[in-house]
């Protein structure tokens, strides 16, 4: 199948609504932790070693068959933030109307009758990938990105930031983001053959207790 | 214990607990092992008090510790420790276990509730902590852990925390940190330069019907109801004092199971 589905699944204006969150970049600026290109690098780098490997794990594992609900179980045992957890449904359930329309299967139909009010975004970035002929380490490439390009552009937004350094910061993660797919879909492998324990289960605790926060604000420019 | 090798020490500690008919909780099992020594201290009611007290310093690098306990079916058991476990390095570069493994029947009942966890500088500690309920069965854990003594760069340190409620996965979190953790984990994303992170977790059958509504406690601590029968109380501090008393107030509404 096509490789350049990938171009088309990890393109920021595929209409699957990401645009609306910050991946946690809204309530670390306004509690002064996020300041500057480098302090957003540093962030992104903390994302993409913990909620970007485990999105990556279960999108790959996704792509290798691993059973949607089942991932999508240990998605909800390794994402405590019930805001973080209803963001993640949110997300899978637009991205899964997109993908149906780009790459309609009976796989896709199946997971939107199973999770009607949506499944993990990730675990349907992994269906979506294997119904578009996408390879595990392709998923994991994809959602390994967004983890970290997600809080990026919302930067750029909140702070005024230069676009030009927050996409330095996120060239300079490209050689973490390497490894981080690697890790994802050798996890993934283990996944199949093991059963979904075997996901990594890599947190942040101020990503899970900053969503919490962010979500009681009576106003905020993005929706997680 | 089998006994100190040339790669560090092995410890096995071993405890069950059972109903003894009469009311209270029987220790029928108690086994202590090397470092790991524990002792019953005064019940408190029905409930069995059992204090792990360190019989010598450790985790060392090399060394592997686990320590299993079981609660059965109407048993209540209280496990707490008379000071904080101290990660230290060891003789050999690699890197020390401690591997935590916590079974809870029916209607039985667990509170895990040691001293901080603190990974000295140069340590290298691996620790797992894996409790295993039954859909009837209530547990209180808590778990803190210090990166650094006083003033000093923390040990590497790996912790992850898995709680199964009626087979279920209901929490599933591994955080890495000190020398040689991913990149970031000092960072925005993770810790910030927070010192101290502990996570409480109650699991009571009654959640699943009367589920607890989640609570931010500030930018740095929150009260999240799980996907299960559980609410967890997440929190990075400055030091252990500071998160202790963030997670005391937290579960204070819990207290009096």
């Amino acid at each position: 199948m096509a490789r350049a589905a990938l171009l088309v699944l990890a393109d920021g204006r595929f209409p699957a609504g990401g645009h609306a969150h910050s991946g946690g970049a809204e309530a670390a600026v306004k509690a002064g932790r996020i300041t500057s290109a480098a302090s957003l690098e540093d962030f992104c780098r903390g994302r993409l070693h913990t909620a970007g490997l485990v999105a990556g794990a279960l999108a790959a594992a996704a792509v290798l068959g691993v059973d949607p609900a089942e991932l999508d179980a240990a998605a909800d045992a390794r994402t405590p933030s019930p805001a973080l957890r209803a963001a993640a449904r949110r997300l899978g359930r637009q991205l899964l109307r997109a993908a149906r329309a780009g790459w309609p299967s009976p796989e896709l139909d199946a997971l939107a009758r199973e999770f009607p009010k949506g499944a993990h975004q990730p675990v349907v970035l992994g269906l979506a990938a294997r119904a578009a002929g996408l390879g595990p380490d392709d998923a994991a490439y994809c959602a390994a990105y967004e983890s970290v390009s997600g809080p990026a552009t919302a930067t750029v937004r909140l702070l005024s930031l230069d676009p030009f350094d927050a996409t330095g910061a996120l060239a300079r993660l490209a050689p973490e983001l390497d490894r981080v797919a690697d890790r994802a879909v050798e996890a993934a492998r283990r996944a199949a053959a093991e059963g979904t324990d075997a996901l990594p289960a890599a947190s942040g605790p101020l990503l899970e207790v900053g969503a919490q926060w962010h979500a009681a604000w009576p106003v905020r420019l993005f929706a997680s | 214990m089998d006994g100190v090798t040339a790669t560090g020490v092995r410890a096995d500690a071993r405890i069950v607990a059972r109903a003894d008919g009469r009311g209270g909780t029987a220790l029928p099992v108690l086994d202590s092992d090397g470092p790991l020594a524990l002792r019953r201290t005064r019940a408190d009611g029905a409930r069995a008090k059992v204090m792990l007290v360190g019989a010598m310093s450790g985790p060392l690098g090399g060394d592997r510790f686990s320590l299993t306990a079981s609660v059965a079916e109407g048993a209540r058991l209280h496990i707490g420790s008379a000071a904080a476990t101290l990660a230290l390095p060891g003789q050999t570069k690699d890197e020390a276990r401690y591997d935590v493994r916590l079974d809870v029947a029916d209607g039985a009942e667990l509170h895990w509730l040691p001293e901080q966890l603190i990974s000295a500088r140069g340590s290298d500690l691996k620790v797992t902590t894996r409790a295993e309920l039954a859909a009837g069965a209530r547990l209180v854990l808590r778990e803190e852990q210090v990166l650094g003594r006083a003033g000093e760069e923390p040990g590497r340190l790996t912790s992850r925390l898995t709680v199964r409620v009626a087979g279920r996965t209901v929490l599933d979190q591994e955080l890495a940190s000190g020398p040689g953790a991913p990149g970031g984990w000092d960072g925005p994303a993770v810790l910030a330069g927070h010192r101290a992170v502990g996570q409480l977790v109650v699991v009571r059958p009654e959640f699943a019907e009367h589920p607890v509504e989640a609570r931010p406690l500030g930018e740095c601590a929150a009260l999240i109801p799980l996907a299960g029968p559980a609410v967890l109380v997440s929190a990075v501090a400055p030091d252990a004092l500071r998160l202790r008393r963030l997670l005391d107030e937290a579960i204070a509404p819990f207290n009096g199971t």
